[in-house]
């Protein structure tokens, strides 16, 4: 049997990190194929190297029995390559079929465009593969579901055999979700090939033939979802644990610094995403949040810290009602916050080291009249957080832009637990960190810790939570279905929850 | 590089971007003024002698450097305007409509408050200014921090409101008799001393020089000036540090609206002493550009200023003297925007998007 796709001893670096480490991926002709991994595992390094973003260090790829160098994504769509991104390309003020067509319009004449041509093409794809969608409509006023749609569309007219799927179903509604499902049948039925990354179980087992699991770089097996089970995925998913050798102590004599009750929101898209959430961090422990990304992690983050409005619920810090209060406030009362982005919510690129270490604390550390900005004092406390997090940089005045990105997360993670913190947010403190960076931080996540914080870890990655956690919390759709001590649970448990699957 | 000079530029507070920037303007106005050169001579005129005379017109004797100064002062403040706004992320692009707001301002208080002594007067009316034209920020600042109106449409579109109202003022409620659409003159109390007659050069350049010094001070030293900064580079980030966004974009707004409305003040105050229907060649306008040529810094707006200034006086010479019609002169002006400007918007758009 030929292989629609053959990727053989695939190892690409990137600085601090092996991204991809001598993977073999096989994909048969005309079946759906999972990528499964948490996030970090190489899943989508893996995928922007067979469709030419990426270039591996070493390894061959192989479509159709013939050697391949995808040096673009145009050489790829050459090979029958198409993929779908988790953000879509489109053009928003464009109709359905301008969009599909864009870059391959057909002409007539010599210089008009061929609209009807183009339509019946087109049409004929939507019918052909059940796609539906209203050709003539514009892309902004069309949900997210049918822009997917149009994507699929987009990479099928441009004569795709393989389609990559880029976690399709993280923007989707469940409803969305099912349609999507049906489309990638009847692409089945219809001869194509489809590479599925994802890193639900749910929907891997729902929907593929065969799953590839990758960890840490690495592939792990690749198994018929005939005999495999949630439970041997996530096993393989996560393996065995690291835990870290520190006192873990029952923290049910701990006084509770957070209490989160019944907190209710909404996303961006103005859909419900926490929905009676409740929750209690103690001093001088890390609660660790698990759940599968979109559950309402984010959403959760920006209610705590005053940056998206409840519709209900109350927010208690150390017994005190914070529901009403401002960001200022919070983190006046002593709430500190690793951001999940550093780029977007911790740091400001083109200011200094300085710059960005007084940031929060520039009305009342940092000034003397309230008025100007005591420099001197900055300059000088900057150097002594340079010495004491281990910075590697030039001096206070360096652009934060200047650093790597390990030592840019020390500076938000020196600025932010250098305000003597009550209750920390970290969320995702480690991602995108090479090991000693990651290791770093971990060592000061337990370090405040042990000082008395209460820790609120958010990580995608269940190593992580696991390796710090006191206890384990796990968030999907948007509440609390399960708290358990760290000694008290097992992975699988754990796994089982993060999935929606209710304990039998 | 050799260390004694090393030194200097670091003792001055100089860095190596800075310098990097300084450098990119000089060459885009060097190049700008080379294309003009071969307009010049591509229409017949000798471009050397333009160019010598336009110099020797703007800065030769003490005429043309009144001139230049004059002309150079309302532009300083409508360019910090338009810089104070984009440091905080805000396309303020309505500086003329401010700035008119502020000379009417100024004229009103300078013409109905009668009996002060000048060391009252001169202040209340730039004050009178300063509130007029920071009303006239505030207004989209509010438009926008309530109800998401692009303070580029709403800013542009008030200084069209700013034009005709007054206008309107000038031409029915508060027209001086006789067939000139103009008030009457201010009292002498409210008057800007002129300091180089014949020339227009009034005590407003000394106003404009310290309001330069202070927004740089502002921007650099204070705590509004940091959080502002914040603001303008990474907004997501400044509102997670506890920064209220919406509390910076009205206070911005409010600066460079009572900026320009400040300069229209002093242009009342020091050079026509009176409110004069359509006195403004596009100060607003211009302030836009001249802050980008300055390379968005306060010492680059007050150098940029001179330059604009220096074109305006040069030109009107070089249009006597060489008989070059004064629109290739607009055409330098417009050159230097093009060279300067035109990279240094989309590269300011290009970081904004980020």
């Amino acid at each position: 049997m030929t292989l629609a796709v053959c990727m053989q001893g695939i190892t690409k670096r990137f600085p601090g990190v092996v991204a991809n480490d001598n993977i073999a991926f096989n994909v048969e002709k005309g079946e759906i194929h999972g990528l499964l991994g948490e996030n970090g595992a190489g899943k989508s390094v893996l995928m922007s190297i067979l469709y030419g973003l990426y270039r591996q260090d070493e390894g061959k790829i192989l479509i159709d029995d013939v050697p391949c160098d995808m040096d673009s994504p145009s050489t790829a769509m050459k090979y029958g390559i198409g993929m779908v991104h988790q953000h879509f390309m489109l053009v928003p003020s464009l109709t359905v079929l301008e969009n599909i067509v864009l870059g391959k319009e057909k002409i007539k004449n010599g210089f008009l465009l061929d609209y009807e041509g183009m339509y019946k093409e087109v049409k004929e794809f939507c019918e052909k593969y059940r796609l539906n969608v209203d050709l003539d409509a514009k892309i902004f006023q069309i949900p997210v579901g049918v822009q997917q749609r149009v994507e699929i569309l987009k990479a099928l007219y441009r004569g795709a055999d393989v389609l990559i799927l880029d976690e399709p179903t993280a923007v989707l509604t469940p409803n969305e979700s099912e349609e999507l499902f049906n489309a990638v049948r009847s692409l089945k039925k219809e001869g194509k090939t489809v590479i599925f990354i994802s890193h639900k179980l749910k929907e891997v087992l729902t929907i593929c033939d065969r799953v590839t699991v990758l960890k840490h770089g690495q592939v792990v097996g690749t198994v018929n979802v005939t005999n495999a089970t949630e439970e041997k995925l996530t096993d393989m998913m996560v393996g065995r644990k690291i835990i870290y050798e520190f006192d873990r102590t029952e923290t049910d004599m701990h006084q509770p610094v957070l209490k989160a009750e019944g907190l209710e929101a909404l996303n961006d898209r103005d859909f419900p995403a926490l929905r009676g959430l409740s929750l209690e961090v103690r001093s001088s422990e890390i609660l660790g949040l698990a759940g599968v990304e979109g559950n309402g992690q984010t959403e959760l983050i920006e209610t705590l810290m005053g940056l998206r409005r409840l519709t209900a619920g109350k927010i208690l810090l150390q017994g005190k009602d914070i529901t009403q209060m401002s960001p200022d406030e919070r983190i006046q009362l002593g709430v500190s916050h690793i951001p999940e982005d550093r780029y977007k919510r911790g740091m400001i690129r083109d200011f200094t080291i300085q710059e960005n270490i007084i940031l929060g604390s520039q009305r009342d550390r940092f000034t003397e009249n309230g008025i100007t900005l005591d420099y001197e004092k900055a300059e000088d406390y900057t150097e002594e957080v340079i010495k004491e997090y281990q910075i590697q940089a030039p001096g206070p005045e360096t652009k934060i832009s200047a650093l790597s990105g390990g030592n840019q997360q020390r500076v938000i993670v020196a600025r932010e637990f250098s305000r003597d913190p009550k209750l920390i947010i970290a969320a995702q403190p480690t991602r995108g960190l090479d090991v000693g960076a990651t290791e770093y931080v971990r060592k000061k996540l337990i370090e405040m810790r042990d000082k008395g914080a209460a820790v609120l870890l958010i990580s995608a990655d269940l190593d992580e939570i696991w390796a710090l956690s006191d206890r384990i919390a796990v968030i999907y759709e948007g509440k609390i279905v399960a708290i358990r001590e760290i000694m008290k649970t097992t992975e699988q448990e754990i796994g089982r929850y993060m999935t929606g699957g209710k304990n039998e | 590089m050799s260390d004694s000079i090393r030194q200097t530029i670091n003792k001055l507070g100089l860095s190596r971007e800075m310098l990097y920037s300084v450098g990119y303007q000089a060459t885009a106005i060097m190049a700008a003024f080379l294309v003009g050169a071969l307009v010049l001579y591509a229409t017949g005129y000798n471009p050397v002698d333009a160019y010598i005379s336009m110099a020797t017109g703007a800065f030769g004797d003490t005429f043309g450097i009144g001139q230049t100064f004059t002309q150079a002062t309302p532009i300083i403040f409508t360019s910090l305007a338009f810089l104070i706004c984009i440091k905080a992320g805000l396309f303020n692009i309505g500086a003329e409509g401010q700035f008119l707001m502020g000379a009417m301002g100024a004229t009103i208080v300078g013409i109905y408050v009668k009996g002060l002594p000048w060391f009252i007067h001169v202040p209340l009316t730039m004050i009178a200014g300063m509130v007029l034209g920071g009303l006239w920020g505030l207004i989209p600042a509010v438009l926008k921090t309530r109800f998401e109106a692009h303070e580029v449409i709403t800013t542009m579109m008030l200084s069209y409101v700013a034009k005709d109202l007054t206008s309107y003022m000038v031409n029915y409620p508060i027209k001086a008799s006789g067939w000139v659409s103009q008030t009457v003159k201010i009292e002498t109390t409210a008057e800007l001393t002129r300091i180089l007659p014949p020339t227009q050069l009034s005590g407003a350049i000394f106003v404009a020089v310290l309001f330069v010094i202070l927004t740089q001070f502002l921007l650099r030293n204070t705590v509004l000036g940091y959080e502002l900064r914040a603001i303008g580079l990474n907004p997501t980030t400044a509102e997670n540090s506890g920064i209220n966004i919406n509390r910076g974009i009205i206070i911005a707004m409010i600066l460079g609206g009572a900026f320009a409305g400040l300069g229209g003040a002093c242009e009342i105050m020091g050079v026509h002493q009176r409110f004069i229907d359509g006195f403004s060649p596009g100060y607003g306008w211009d302030g836009l550009a001249v802050a980008l040529v300055g390379g968005l810094h306060p010492v680059g707006v007050l150098l940029a200023s001179i330059l604009f200034g220096a074109l305006r006086s040069g030109g009107m010479i070089v249009a006597r003297v060489i008989k070059v019609p004064q629109d290739l002169i607009s055409l330098l002006q417009g050159l230097v925007i093009v060279f300067v400007a035109a990279p240094m918007l989309i590269r300011s758009l290009l970081r904004r998007r980020k």
